[in-house]
């Protein structure tokens, strides 16, 4: 199903959105013990807003863009009255008291919000494999992992147990996963979508994004979702294009780099994936450039200084006294911080807060801290000058295809350095995507990424959906 | 080694952990791995860059102003919905200063 193909079956009266959601909540709760990629679902809600969108096509006004389409939101973002944990023991019983921005969006677009997905804790980590609520399996190899933090966003979709959803991506949450699970998944340029009710993890590179099966769907919801947000104070005022209208699948002079960086340390069976599409612009009359993005290799460090950095600020809020849980063992204040703490945060939590602390710590702040926002301007000064030469860039998402449940979590850092390629497009504060690209010989799907220029989502849409249509 | 256990306890008491004897020894190994990676920033001359502490400035100042109009807040009875303990409008901690 598509964003298309639902409303052509709603305004032919062949099914009613009632229908839809009923069938598409049956359908979800039934395949989720295969993968593990729903945490919660919000049968009620869900019938709700289908019920809302069937009345206003019987009163004749338009239902929305969204009109009837089954739609799973990550759990890192906030819904009124529904469960939100973060997929963390902290927050396992929190019931928000409002909606993020985006979900009030897609709501008042007439769509429908069946559950909310898995993901690492307080969507931290690259395998889905910190959640404290078991591991999401990727629904193409089962014994291997859907990628992270967004992992079960992207496994809905490659389930075919919801048509959208949303993810959010700090670091690479949304493209990689969304290449392990060859599905398509956006991150659009740093305050394109307003961050209200997304949990805080690193707020200087949080995004929230679409993910789907086709380009032309990612497009629609981010359209929907796009534009300033009174309530978000980092939300862009630039106007919001009609990226839809820009498909027409002819993207002939285009100019598409090709960083040489990103083809360092890159598997055998993804490069190739890569090259052949490469081939494929080229065939589509793209004029491919080599260029140059010379700091990519300091990425990783300076990302992991800044996004542990603001996570420690960020995650200070979870001390017992609002958000739930509290230690049965607490006794004095400051022992009732610390249990609650020790008892509610994973291990992968705790190595990113105890690393932002070290890092921002008395004596430390000038050598890490701001030693890595100087890097962040070398590596976004890479990329304004890459855009000087080329309208888009594109190259491999991950390093590798899904790797193996268990396979990689006794090494984080290893963990941390397979984020290269995806890092630097979050630095920079650029859109960027994952589109299906192809397969390994193992059958494992490979995501090509197309970055793109500030606010130019545009041109990111057009290259992706033309080399979906070749 | 980048990082001794020494310092990862005192780092552990200013982020409000309260980590096991094993959670320190692996803290410590973890810490280290990357910190060693990040390292590599050294090799980068910044004397002249600028740093990077916000991502875009695309608006006016102003624009970051909304209308400076009267609005429904979130009332008290759902802002303390999610507390632990709560009592009498406000969020309750354990004893603070001993009598």
């Amino acid at each position: 199903m598509t964003i298309d193909s639902i409303r052509t079956e709603l305004l032919e009266k062949k099914r009613s959105a009632e229908e839809i959601a009923r069938e598409a909540l049956e359908f979800a709760e039934a395949e989720n013990p295969k993968t593990n990629a729903y945490l919660t679902f919000a049968p009620e809600r869900a019938l709700a807003a289908a019920r809302a969108v069937d009345q206003k096509i019987a009163a004749g006004e338009d239902p929305g863009p969204l009109a009837g389409v089954p739609i799973a939101i990550k759990d890192v973002i906030l819904t009124r009255g529904l469960r939100t944990t973060c997929a963390s023991r902290m927050l396992e019983t929190y019931i928000p008291p409002y909606d993020a921005t985006a979900v009030i969006r897609i709501e008042q677009a007439g769509g429908v919000i069946i559950g909310k997905t898995n993901c690492d804790e307080f969507a931290m980590g690259s395998s889905n494999e910190n959640s404290a609520f078991g591991p999401v399996r990727n629904p193409v190899a089962l014994d291997r992992v859907p990628g992270g933090s967004s992992g079960g966003s992207a496994a809905v979709i490659a389930q075919g147990t919801a048509v959208l959803s949303l993810g959010s991506d700090t670091g690479g949450s949304i493209r990689q996963p969304a290449s392990f699970c060859g599905v398509t998944g956006v991150t659009p340029t740093y305050g394109r979508v307003s961050r209200y009710g997304l949990t805080a993890f690193a707020s200087s590179l949080d995004h929230i994004g679409p993910f789907s099966r086709t380009v032309r769907d990612s497009a629609r919801l981010l359209q929907v979702m796009a534009g300033r947000d009174e309530m978000d104070s980092t939300s862009a005022v630039a106007p919001v294009p009609d990226y839809v209208a820009a498909l027409d699948g002819n993207i002939r002079g285009m100019k598409i780099g090709i960083p040489k960086e990103f083809f360092d340390g890159l598997a055998s069976d993804t490069g190739d994936v890569i090259q052949a599409a490469i081939q494929t612009l080229q065939k589509l009359g793209c004029e491919i450039r080599e260029i140059r993005l010379p700091h990519t290799s300091y990425a990783v460090g300076c990302y992991y200084i800044i996004c542990t950095a603001e996570a420690s600020s960020n995650l200070a809020r979870y001390d017992g006294v609002r958000y739930t849980r509290r230690s049965a063992a607490a006794g004095s204040l400051q022992e009732m911080y610390r249990k609650t703490r020790d008892e509610g945060f994973g291990a992968e939590c705790k190595r990113r807060i105890m690393l932002g602390t070290y890092v921002l710590s008395a004596g430390y702040y000038d050598a890490y801290y701001l030693k890595a926002q100087k890097v962040r301007a070398l590596v976004a000064r890479d990329y304004a000058q890459a855009f000087e030469q080329v309208d888009a860039i594109v190259g491999p998402v991950s390093p590798h295809p899904a790797f193996k449940l268990g396979e990689k979590v006794d090494d984080p850092t290893s963990m941390y350095l397979s984020d290269i390629y995806t890092v630097t497009g979050d630095l920079a504060g650029i859109p960027c995507m994952s589109v299906p690209g192809g397969k390994t010989p193992d059958g494992l799907p490979v995501g090509l990424q197309v970055l793109a220029n500030h606010f130019n989502e545009t041109t990111m849409f057009r290259v992706a959906d033309a080399f979906e249509r070749a | 080694m980048k990082i001794a256990e020494q310092e990862v306890r005192r780092v552990a008491e200013l982020a409000n952990l309260a980590l096991t004897e094993d959670e320190i020894v692996r803290m410590t190994q973890d810490m280290d791995g990357i910190l060693t990676h990040i390292d590599k920033l050294s090799e980068l001359d910044t004397t002249n860059v600028e740093p990077m502490s916000q991502v875009l400035y695309d608006a006016e100042e102003t624009a970051t102003l909304r209308a400076d109009v009267e609005r429904k807040p979130l009332g008290n009875a759902d802002a303390l919905a999610n507390a632990p303990v709560s009592g009498q409008g406000y969020f309750k901690v354990p004893l603070v200063i001993e009598k």
